[in-house]
Protein backbone atom coordinates (compact mmCIF):
# COMPACT_ATOMS: atom_id res chain seq x y z
CA UNK A 1 0.00 0.00 0.00
CA UNK A 2 1.42 3.36 -0.88
CA UNK A 3 -0.11 6.51 0.50
CA UNK A 4 -0.15 10.16 -0.33
CA UNK A 5 0.47 9.52 -3.97
CA UNK A 6 -1.53 12.60 -4.93
CA UNK A 7 1.02 14.81 -3.20
CA UNK A 8 4.03 13.18 -4.82
CA UNK A 9 5.67 15.61 -7.23
CA UNK A 10 5.94 14.38 -10.77
CA UNK A 11 9.50 13.83 -12.01
CA UNK A 12 10.82 16.68 -14.12
CA UNK A 13 10.82 14.47 -17.18
CA UNK A 14 7.10 13.71 -16.92
CA UNK A 15 5.56 12.80 -19.22
CA UNK A 16 8.65 11.23 -20.71
CA UNK A 17 9.26 12.60 -24.16
CA UNK A 18 8.09 10.22 -26.85
CA UNK A 19 6.07 8.04 -24.46
CA UNK A 20 2.71 9.77 -24.88
CA UNK A 21 1.36 7.28 -27.40
CA UNK A 22 2.50 4.44 -25.14
CA UNK A 23 0.79 6.02 -22.16
CA UNK A 24 -2.41 6.65 -24.08
CA UNK A 25 -2.46 3.02 -25.19
CA UNK A 26 -1.82 1.76 -21.64
CA UNK A 27 -4.63 3.94 -20.32
CA UNK A 28 -7.00 2.62 -22.98
CA UNK A 29 -6.12 -0.99 -22.15
CA UNK A 30 -6.46 -0.45 -18.38
CA UNK A 31 -9.87 1.13 -18.91
CA UNK A 32 -11.17 -2.05 -20.58
CA UNK A 33 -10.82 -4.13 -17.41
CA UNK A 34 -14.20 -4.86 -15.85
CA UNK A 35 -15.38 -5.36 -12.30
CA UNK A 36 -15.56 -9.17 -11.88
CA UNK A 37 -18.72 -8.85 -9.74
CA UNK A 38 -20.52 -6.40 -12.04
CA UNK A 39 -19.06 -7.26 -15.46
CA UNK A 40 -21.11 -4.58 -17.21
CA UNK A 41 -19.00 -1.86 -15.55
CA UNK A 42 -15.38 -1.10 -16.35
CA UNK A 43 -13.10 -0.05 -13.51
CA UNK A 44 -13.05 3.37 -15.16
CA UNK A 45 -16.88 3.61 -15.02
CA UNK A 46 -16.68 2.69 -11.33
CA UNK A 47 -14.02 5.24 -10.47
CA UNK A 48 -11.75 2.43 -9.20
CA UNK A 49 -9.10 3.25 -11.83
CA UNK A 50 -7.35 6.35 -10.46
CA UNK A 51 -4.29 6.83 -12.62
CA UNK A 52 -1.99 5.29 -15.22
CA UNK A 53 1.58 6.49 -15.55
CA UNK A 54 4.50 5.57 -17.74
CA UNK A 55 8.08 6.02 -16.59
CA UNK A 56 11.05 6.85 -18.80
CA UNK A 57 11.99 3.18 -19.20
CA UNK A 58 8.52 2.36 -20.52
CA UNK A 59 7.25 0.56 -17.42
CA UNK A 60 3.62 1.17 -16.56
CA UNK A 61 2.11 1.88 -13.17
CA UNK A 62 -1.62 1.54 -12.69
CA UNK A 63 -3.19 3.03 -9.56
CA UNK A 64 -6.48 1.65 -8.26
CA UNK A 65 -8.55 2.25 -5.12
CA UNK A 66 -10.94 -0.18 -3.41
CA UNK A 67 -14.66 0.56 -3.17
CA UNK A 68 -14.85 -1.00 0.33
CA UNK A 69 -11.87 -2.00 2.53
CA UNK A 70 -12.68 -5.68 2.23
CA UNK A 71 -13.66 -5.74 -1.42
CA UNK A 72 -12.54 -9.20 -2.59
CA UNK A 73 -12.56 -8.06 -6.23
CA UNK A 74 -9.39 -5.98 -5.78
CA UNK A 75 -6.97 -8.92 -6.16
CA UNK A 76 -8.86 -10.03 -9.24
CA UNK A 77 -8.84 -6.54 -10.75
CA UNK A 78 -5.08 -6.20 -10.17
CA UNK A 79 -4.49 -9.58 -11.82
CA UNK A 80 -6.72 -8.75 -14.79
CA UNK A 81 -4.93 -5.43 -15.26
CA UNK A 82 -1.59 -7.23 -15.43
CA UNK A 83 -2.94 -9.79 -17.88
CA UNK A 84 -4.63 -7.20 -20.11
CA UNK A 85 -1.53 -5.01 -20.27
CA UNK A 86 0.75 -7.97 -20.84
CA UNK A 87 -1.42 -9.13 -23.74
CA UNK A 88 -1.14 -5.61 -25.18
CA UNK A 89 2.64 -5.88 -25.09
CA UNK A 90 3.49 -4.15 -21.81
CA UNK A 91 5.87 -6.43 -19.98
CA UNK A 92 6.70 -4.22 -17.01
CA UNK A 93 3.49 -3.44 -15.16
CA UNK A 94 2.95 -2.53 -11.53
CA UNK A 95 -0.47 -2.20 -9.94
CA UNK A 96 -0.61 -0.02 -6.82
CA UNK A 97 -3.52 0.36 -4.43
CA UNK A 98 -4.21 3.67 -2.71
CA UNK A 99 -6.82 4.38 -0.03
CA UNK A 100 -6.81 8.16 -0.14
CA UNK A 101 -8.90 9.94 -1.18
CA UNK A 102 -11.57 7.43 -0.16
CA UNK A 103 -13.63 6.07 -3.05
CA UNK A 104 -17.12 7.48 -3.42
CA UNK A 105 -20.03 6.66 -5.72
CA UNK A 106 -19.78 10.29 -6.89
CA UNK A 107 -16.92 9.08 -9.07
CA UNK A 108 -19.15 6.75 -11.03
CA UNK A 109 -19.51 8.03 -14.57
CA UNK A 110 -22.87 8.89 -16.13
CA UNK A 111 -22.16 6.13 -18.61
CA UNK A 112 -21.61 3.78 -15.68
CA UNK A 113 -24.96 4.75 -14.13
CA UNK A 114 -26.72 4.17 -17.42
CA UNK A 115 -25.08 0.76 -17.90
CA UNK A 116 -25.92 -0.29 -14.33
CA UNK A 117 -29.58 0.54 -14.79
CA UNK A 118 -29.75 -1.29 -18.12
CA UNK A 119 -28.18 -4.29 -16.36
CA UNK A 120 -30.96 -4.31 -13.73
CA UNK A 121 -29.11 -2.65 -10.85
CA UNK A 122 -30.45 0.67 -9.55
CA UNK A 123 -27.61 3.22 -9.70
CA UNK A 124 -26.70 5.24 -6.58
CA UNK A 125 -29.13 8.06 -5.75
CA UNK A 126 -28.43 11.56 -7.03
CA UNK A 127 -25.09 13.01 -6.02
CA UNK A 128 -24.98 14.42 -2.52
CA UNK A 129 -21.96 15.72 -0.72
CA UNK A 130 -20.55 14.36 2.51
CA UNK A 131 -21.70 11.81 5.01
CA UNK A 132 -25.37 12.67 4.47
CA UNK A 133 -25.07 10.88 1.15
CA UNK A 134 -24.90 7.57 3.01
CA UNK A 135 -28.11 8.03 4.91
CA UNK A 136 -30.32 10.60 3.31
CA UNK A 137 -33.82 9.35 2.63
CA UNK A 138 -32.85 7.14 -0.31
CA UNK A 139 -35.05 7.62 -3.33
CA UNK A 140 -34.47 4.51 -5.30
CA UNK A 141 -36.18 3.95 -8.61
CA UNK A 142 -36.97 0.45 -9.84
CA UNK A 143 -34.56 -0.33 -12.70
CA UNK A 144 -37.22 -2.44 -14.43
CA UNK A 145 -40.43 -0.40 -14.40
CA UNK A 146 -39.15 3.02 -13.26
CA UNK A 147 -41.50 3.24 -10.25
CA UNK A 148 -40.31 5.20 -7.21
CA UNK A 149 -42.59 3.11 -5.01
CA UNK A 150 -39.79 0.90 -3.69
CA UNK A 151 -38.79 -0.51 -0.31
CA UNK A 152 -35.51 -1.70 1.16
CA UNK A 153 -35.45 -5.41 2.00
CA UNK A 154 -31.90 -5.61 3.35
CA UNK A 155 -29.07 -3.19 4.01
CA UNK A 156 -26.49 -5.63 2.69
CA UNK A 157 -26.68 -7.41 -0.63
CA UNK A 158 -24.75 -9.86 -2.77
CA UNK A 159 -21.62 -7.65 -2.68
CA UNK A 160 -20.38 -4.97 -0.26
CA UNK A 161 -21.48 -2.16 -2.57
CA UNK A 162 -25.10 -3.26 -2.98
CA UNK A 163 -28.33 -3.44 -0.96
CA UNK A 164 -31.45 -5.48 -1.71
CA UNK A 165 -34.64 -3.59 -2.60
CA UNK A 166 -38.07 -4.46 -3.98
CA UNK A 167 -40.45 -2.59 -6.24
CA UNK A 168 -43.95 -2.31 -4.73
CA UNK A 169 -45.50 -1.86 -8.16
CA UNK A 170 -43.96 -4.53 -10.38
CA UNK A 171 -43.02 -6.62 -7.28
CA UNK A 172 -39.55 -7.37 -8.63
CA UNK A 173 -36.70 -7.52 -6.13
CA UNK A 174 -33.57 -5.73 -7.36
CA UNK A 175 -30.06 -4.74 -6.34
CA UNK A 176 -29.37 -1.12 -5.46
CA UNK A 177 -25.82 0.20 -5.74
CA UNK A 178 -25.47 2.02 -2.39
CA UNK A 179 -24.46 5.65 -2.07
CA UNK A 180 -21.04 5.71 -0.49
CA UNK B 1 8.91 -24.11 9.81
CA UNK B 2 7.70 -20.63 10.61
CA UNK B 3 7.40 -19.81 14.28
CA UNK B 4 5.57 -17.37 16.51
CA UNK B 5 6.92 -13.87 15.94
CA UNK B 6 7.99 -11.33 18.50
CA UNK B 7 6.85 -7.90 17.37
CA UNK B 8 8.95 -4.82 18.03
CA UNK B 9 6.09 -2.88 19.59
CA UNK B 10 7.03 0.75 19.15
CA UNK B 11 4.16 3.05 20.20
CA UNK B 12 2.94 3.40 16.60
CA UNK B 13 3.19 -0.34 15.86
CA UNK B 14 1.37 -1.20 19.09
CA UNK B 15 -1.31 1.41 18.44
CA UNK B 16 -1.91 0.14 14.91
CA UNK B 17 -1.96 -3.52 15.99
CA UNK B 18 -4.54 -2.81 18.70
CA UNK B 19 -6.95 -1.40 16.11
CA UNK B 20 -6.12 -4.12 13.60
CA UNK B 21 -6.70 -6.87 16.16
CA UNK B 22 -10.08 -5.40 17.17
CA UNK B 23 -11.17 -5.49 13.53
CA UNK B 24 -9.78 -8.94 12.70
CA UNK B 25 -11.16 -10.70 15.77
CA UNK B 26 -14.62 -9.16 15.46
CA UNK B 27 -14.59 -9.86 11.72
CA UNK B 28 -13.71 -13.49 12.43
CA UNK B 29 -16.48 -13.79 15.01
CA UNK B 30 -19.04 -12.43 12.52
CA UNK B 31 -17.77 -14.80 9.84
CA UNK B 32 -18.65 -17.72 12.14
CA UNK B 33 -22.30 -16.94 11.39
CA UNK B 34 -21.85 -17.60 7.68
CA UNK B 35 -24.40 -20.27 6.79
CA UNK B 36 -25.99 -20.17 10.27
CA UNK B 37 -27.85 -16.85 10.51
CA UNK B 38 -31.59 -16.89 11.23
CA UNK B 39 -32.42 -15.70 7.71
CA UNK B 40 -30.70 -15.30 4.37
CA UNK B 41 -30.59 -11.49 4.51
CA UNK B 42 -28.86 -11.56 7.89
CA UNK B 43 -26.44 -14.21 6.75
CA UNK B 44 -25.37 -11.84 4.00
CA UNK B 45 -25.34 -8.81 6.29
CA UNK B 46 -23.10 -10.47 8.89
CA UNK B 47 -20.75 -11.78 6.20
CA UNK B 48 -20.62 -8.32 4.58
CA UNK B 49 -19.74 -6.68 7.89
CA UNK B 50 -17.13 -9.36 8.56
CA UNK B 51 -15.61 -8.52 5.19
CA UNK B 52 -15.50 -4.79 6.02
CA UNK B 53 -13.73 -5.48 9.30
CA UNK B 54 -11.25 -7.96 7.86
CA UNK B 55 -10.52 -5.45 5.08
CA UNK B 56 -9.83 -2.75 7.65
CA UNK B 57 -7.61 -5.17 9.57
CA UNK B 58 -5.61 -5.95 6.41
CA UNK B 59 -4.86 -2.27 5.77
CA UNK B 60 -3.87 -1.77 9.40
CA UNK B 61 -1.63 -4.87 9.56
CA UNK B 62 0.09 -3.83 6.35
CA UNK B 63 0.78 -0.44 7.88
CA UNK B 64 1.99 -2.01 11.14
CA UNK B 65 4.47 -3.97 9.06
CA UNK B 66 5.71 -0.79 7.39
CA UNK B 67 5.91 1.03 10.73
CA UNK B 68 7.85 -1.83 12.29
CA UNK B 69 10.23 -1.76 9.35
CA UNK B 70 11.13 -5.45 9.48
CA UNK B 71 9.41 -6.55 6.29
CA UNK B 72 6.50 -8.28 8.04
CA UNK B 73 3.25 -8.70 6.15
CA UNK B 74 -0.39 -8.72 7.21
CA UNK B 75 -0.28 -12.53 7.30
CA UNK B 76 2.67 -12.59 9.72
CA UNK B 77 0.69 -10.57 12.27
CA UNK B 78 -2.54 -12.51 11.81
CA UNK B 79 -1.13 -16.04 11.74
CA UNK B 80 2.10 -15.96 13.70
CA UNK B 81 1.29 -14.25 16.98
CA UNK B 82 -0.09 -16.31 19.82
CA UNK B 83 -2.91 -15.35 22.15
CA UNK B 84 -0.67 -13.25 24.40
CA UNK B 85 0.58 -11.32 21.37
CA UNK B 86 -2.92 -10.16 20.42
CA UNK B 87 -3.92 -6.64 21.54
CA UNK B 88 -7.67 -6.52 20.90
CA UNK B 89 -10.24 -5.49 23.50
CA UNK B 90 -12.00 -8.36 25.26
CA UNK B 91 -15.40 -7.30 23.92
CA UNK B 92 -14.71 -8.43 20.36
CA UNK B 93 -13.48 -11.91 21.30
CA UNK B 94 -16.60 -12.75 23.33
CA UNK B 95 -18.53 -15.65 21.87
CA UNK B 96 -21.39 -15.05 19.45
CA UNK B 97 -24.02 -16.62 21.67
CA UNK B 98 -27.47 -16.15 20.17
CA UNK B 99 -28.32 -13.62 17.45
CA UNK B 100 -29.27 -10.96 20.03
CA UNK B 101 -25.89 -11.23 21.72
CA UNK B 102 -24.00 -10.96 18.43
CA UNK B 103 -26.04 -7.90 17.45
CA UNK B 104 -25.58 -6.24 20.83
CA UNK B 105 -21.79 -6.77 20.70
CA UNK B 106 -21.78 -5.33 17.18
CA UNK B 107 -23.90 -2.39 18.31
CA UNK B 108 -21.55 -1.47 21.17
CA UNK B 109 -18.43 -1.77 19.03
CA UNK B 110 -19.86 -0.07 15.91
CA UNK B 111 -20.94 3.00 17.86
CA UNK B 112 -17.42 3.25 19.25
CA UNK B 113 -15.68 2.63 15.91
CA UNK B 114 -17.95 5.12 14.16
CA UNK B 115 -16.88 7.97 16.47
CA UNK B 116 -13.30 6.74 16.61
CA UNK B 117 -12.66 6.57 12.86
CA UNK B 118 -14.37 9.87 12.23
CA UNK B 119 -12.03 11.51 14.75
CA UNK B 120 -9.03 9.65 13.30
CA UNK B 121 -9.61 11.24 9.89
CA UNK B 122 -7.83 14.27 11.37
CA UNK B 123 -4.77 12.22 12.43
CA UNK B 124 -1.40 13.66 11.44
CA UNK B 125 -0.46 10.16 10.32
CA UNK B 126 -1.50 10.18 6.65
CA UNK B 127 -1.93 6.40 6.40
CA UNK B 128 -4.06 6.08 9.52
CA UNK B 129 -6.13 9.05 8.36
CA UNK B 130 -6.67 7.36 4.98
CA UNK B 131 -7.72 4.08 6.63
CA UNK B 132 -10.03 6.10 8.91
CA UNK B 133 -11.73 7.80 5.96
CA UNK B 134 -12.59 4.41 4.44
CA UNK B 135 -13.55 2.76 7.72
CA UNK B 136 -15.88 5.47 8.98
CA UNK B 137 -18.10 5.12 5.92
CA UNK B 138 -18.30 1.37 6.46
CA UNK B 139 -19.01 1.64 10.18
CA UNK B 140 -21.91 3.99 9.49
CA UNK B 141 -23.75 1.05 7.89
CA UNK B 142 -22.89 -1.22 10.83
CA UNK B 143 -24.29 1.38 13.26
CA UNK B 144 -27.54 1.62 11.37
CA UNK B 145 -27.94 -2.13 10.88
CA UNK B 146 -27.19 -3.03 14.52
CA UNK B 147 -29.37 -0.22 15.86
CA UNK B 148 -32.38 -1.34 13.85
CA UNK B 149 -32.02 -4.86 15.27
CA UNK B 150 -31.50 -3.67 18.85
CA UNK B 151 -34.79 -1.77 18.62
CA UNK B 152 -36.58 -4.67 16.91
CA UNK B 153 -35.42 -7.18 19.53
CA UNK B 154 -35.66 -4.92 22.59
CA UNK B 155 -39.11 -3.63 21.68
CA UNK B 156 -40.19 -6.99 20.30
CA UNK B 157 -41.51 -10.04 22.12
CA UNK B 158 -40.95 -10.91 25.76
CA UNK B 159 -38.48 -13.55 24.57
CA UNK B 160 -36.45 -11.25 22.30
CA UNK B 161 -36.43 -8.51 24.96
CA UNK B 162 -35.18 -10.91 27.63
CA UNK B 163 -32.40 -12.18 25.37
CA UNK B 164 -31.03 -8.81 24.34
CA UNK B 165 -31.39 -7.43 27.88
CA UNK B 166 -29.30 -10.33 29.17
CA UNK B 167 -26.67 -9.68 26.49
CA UNK B 168 -26.58 -6.01 27.44
CA UNK B 169 -26.04 -6.82 31.09
CA UNK B 170 -23.29 -9.35 30.32
CA UNK B 171 -21.40 -7.28 27.73
CA UNK B 172 -21.58 -3.83 29.31
CA UNK B 173 -18.60 -4.50 31.64
CA UNK B 174 -16.48 -4.97 28.49
CA UNK B 175 -17.16 -1.45 27.18
CA UNK B 176 -14.80 0.42 29.52
CA UNK B 177 -11.77 -1.06 27.78
CA UNK B 178 -12.75 0.62 24.50
CA UNK B 179 -11.78 3.96 26.04
CA UNK B 180 -8.65 2.80 27.84
CA UNK B 181 -5.38 4.62 27.06
CA UNK B 182 -1.92 3.86 28.39
CA UNK B 183 1.15 6.12 28.47
CA UNK B 184 2.30 5.10 25.00
CA UNK B 185 -1.10 6.01 23.51
CA UNK B 186 -1.25 9.30 25.37
CA UNK B 187 2.08 10.26 23.82
CA UNK B 188 0.60 9.59 20.37
CA UNK B 189 -2.42 11.73 21.28
CA UNK B 190 -0.05 14.58 22.18
CA UNK B 191 1.70 14.10 18.85
CA UNK B 192 -1.60 14.47 16.99
CA UNK B 193 -1.48 10.89 15.68
CA UNK B 194 -3.97 9.21 18.02
CA UNK B 195 -7.40 10.24 19.28
CA UNK B 196 -8.11 11.12 22.90
CA UNK B 197 -10.55 8.30 23.64
CA UNK B 198 -11.81 9.85 26.87
CA UNK B 199 -13.23 12.69 24.78
CA UNK B 200 -15.41 10.21 22.85
CA UNK B 201 -16.92 8.43 25.82
CA UNK B 202 -19.82 10.77 26.63
CA UNK B 203 -20.91 10.97 23.03
CA UNK B 204 -20.69 7.20 22.70
CA UNK B 205 -22.84 6.77 25.78
CA UNK B 206 -25.41 9.30 24.52
CA UNK B 207 -25.61 7.67 21.07
CA UNK B 208 -25.95 4.18 22.56
CA UNK B 209 -28.51 5.33 25.12
CA UNK B 210 -30.72 6.97 22.49
CA UNK B 211 -31.12 3.62 20.73
CA UNK B 212 -31.48 1.60 23.94
CA UNK B 213 -34.23 3.98 25.10
CA UNK B 214 -36.12 3.40 21.88
CA UNK B 215 -35.59 -0.33 22.35
CA UNK B 216 -37.15 -0.11 25.85
CA UNK B 217 -33.84 -1.25 27.34
CA UNK B 218 -32.17 0.32 30.36
CA UNK B 219 -28.66 1.64 29.82
CA UNK B 220 -26.54 0.05 32.56
CA UNK B 221 -24.56 2.16 34.98
CA UNK B 222 -20.77 2.01 34.58
CA UNK B 223 -19.53 -0.26 37.34
CA UNK B 224 -16.50 -2.50 37.52
CA UNK B 225 -15.03 -2.99 34.05
CA UNK B 226 -13.16 -5.93 32.48
CA UNK B 227 -9.76 -5.22 31.00
CA UNK B 228 -6.53 -6.86 29.90
CA UNK B 229 -6.86 -7.32 26.16
CA UNK B 230 -4.71 -4.32 25.25
CA UNK B 231 -1.76 -5.91 27.07
CA UNK B 232 -2.40 -9.46 25.87
CA UNK B 233 -4.34 -10.80 28.88
CA UNK B 234 -7.39 -12.36 27.26
CA UNK B 235 -10.51 -14.27 28.19
CA UNK B 236 -10.53 -18.03 27.61
CA UNK B 237 -12.31 -17.54 24.26
CA UNK B 238 -9.53 -16.00 22.19
CA UNK B 239 -7.27 -19.06 22.20
CA UNK B 240 -10.03 -21.21 20.71
CA UNK B 241 -10.78 -18.58 18.08
CA UNK B 242 -7.10 -18.36 17.09
CA UNK B 243 -6.79 -22.13 16.93
CA UNK B 244 -9.34 -22.06 14.12
CA UNK B 245 -8.09 -18.87 12.47
CA UNK B 246 -4.46 -20.05 12.39
CA UNK B 247 -4.92 -23.78 11.93
CA UNK B 248 -4.16 -24.04 8.21
CA UNK B 249 -1.07 -21.81 8.33
CA UNK B 250 0.30 -23.71 11.32
CA UNK B 251 -0.28 -27.05 9.62
CA UNK B 252 1.02 -26.01 6.19
CA UNK B 253 3.11 -22.84 6.73
CA UNK B 254 3.02 -20.50 3.77
CA UNK B 255 0.01 -22.17 2.17
CA UNK B 256 -1.72 -19.89 -0.34
CA UNK B 257 -5.05 -20.04 -2.15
Amino acid sequence: MSEGREERPMPASFPPAGNEPLLARARAVAATVCDPEIPVLSIEDLGVLRDVTCSADGSIEVVITPTYSGCPAMNMIALELEIALEKAGFDRVRVTTVLSPAWTTDWMSEEGRRKLKAYGIAPPSEKRAGRGALFGADEVTCPRCGSANTVRLAEFGSTSCKALWRCQDCREPFDYFKCH
Amino acid sequence: MAKTIRVNETPLVLYTLRRADDALILGHRLSEWCGHAPMMEEDMALANMALDLIGQARSLYTYAGEAEGGGRTEDDFAYWRDERGYRNVLLVEQQNGDFARTILRQFLYAHFADLYWRAMMASKDATLAAIAAKSEKEMAYHVRHAGEWVIRLGDGTAESHARIAAALEDLWPYTGELFEMDASEKALVDAGIAVDLSALRERWRANVKAVLDEATLTTPADGWMQKGGRTGIHSEHLGHLLAELQHVQHTIPGAVW
